[in-house]
């Protein structure tokens, strides 16, 4: 790590504003970009990163530099985004911008019919929360699954298996509506 | 890069449900960006502190949820007080 970087989150660990504020220029897409793929609302995502950078400011003297900023800003931006989903009403899950977003026109594989797609994505909002997160993360963000472990704070095994589960969930409510996937 | 490599994901089912995931729910783009700057509402919210409910004040709270749990009749007393 450079010299100018840790002496950045050292200065942060010990309540420095303006140290803060470098990480938050330095950091802010990334958590922005990590909040949107979990929430899938762009208006959303900027409200739960600044909610995120405030817990990260209030929680500065916890923070560990030797295990680094990205990892624990992840985490507790994790944190954030499935505090906000758990929040929400089941019947509010399919918010028109999301239900816009899931089934815009020309996205995915155009050889998948609109219909299939579109009763993909309403059954993936029915998804559990905590499998839909693994889900989504892993299979449509590919994010890397060690990454996703420790941002939710469960070993690499777990998330492999909340995505199969996720997977088995969707398959049956598709076949439930007559779809053989 | 994703780490594919679990027994039970190597399922062809589940490998088409994958395709069907994908298809149905678009990808983040790499590049996103909020839209607006951040910073003023990360710099208004670090002035306020968040609610914070003394020790003492919980404290208190349980010692009269017990007193009342063991206590039933007391109920009365304690509002005249109040």
């Amino acid at each position: 790590m450079p010299e100018s970087s840790k002496n950045v989150l050292d200065r942060f660990r010990q309540g420095d504003a303006e140290a803060f504020e470098e990480l938050f220029r330095e950091q802010q897409a990334t958590v922005y970009r990590w909040i949107l793929r979990i929430v899938r609302d762009a208006r959303t995502a900027e409200d739960l990163t600044v909610e995120t950078f405030w817990r990260i400011y209030r929680a500065h003297a916890r923070f560990d530099a030797a295990r680094g900023f990205e990892p624990w800003a992840r985490r507790i931006a994790t944190r954030v985004a499935l505090d906000w989903l758990r929040g929400r009403k089941p019947e509010s899950e399919m918010t028109p911008a999301l239900e816009a977003t899931l089934t815009a026109e020309g996205t995915g594989d155009p050889g998948v019919q609109a219909e299939i797609r579109a009763k993909t994505a309403e059954a993936f909002t029915r998804l559990p929360i905590k499998l839909r997160v693994a889900a989504v993360l892993a299979v449509v963000e590919e994010q890397p699954h060690k990454m996703i472990a420790e941002s939710l704070g469960i070993s690499v095994t777990a998330v492999k298996l909340r995505v199969f589960r996720a997977l088995r969930l969707l398959r049956n409510d598709l076949e439930r509506q007559g779809i053989k996937p | 890069m994703t780490e594919m490599n679990n027994e039970p994901e190597r399922m062809p089912e589940t490998e088409r449900m994958k395709e069907l995931l994908k298809a149905a729910v678009p990808r983040v783009a790499d590049e996103a960006e909020p839209a607006r700057d951040l910073w003023p509402d990360v710099l208004h919210g670090m002035d306020r502190e968040p609610v914070r409910v003394p020790w003492f004040d919980w404290a208190l709270v349980g010692g009269l949820v017990a007193l009342v749990a063991a206590f039933p009749s007391a109920v009365p007393v304690l509002l005249y007080y109040m």
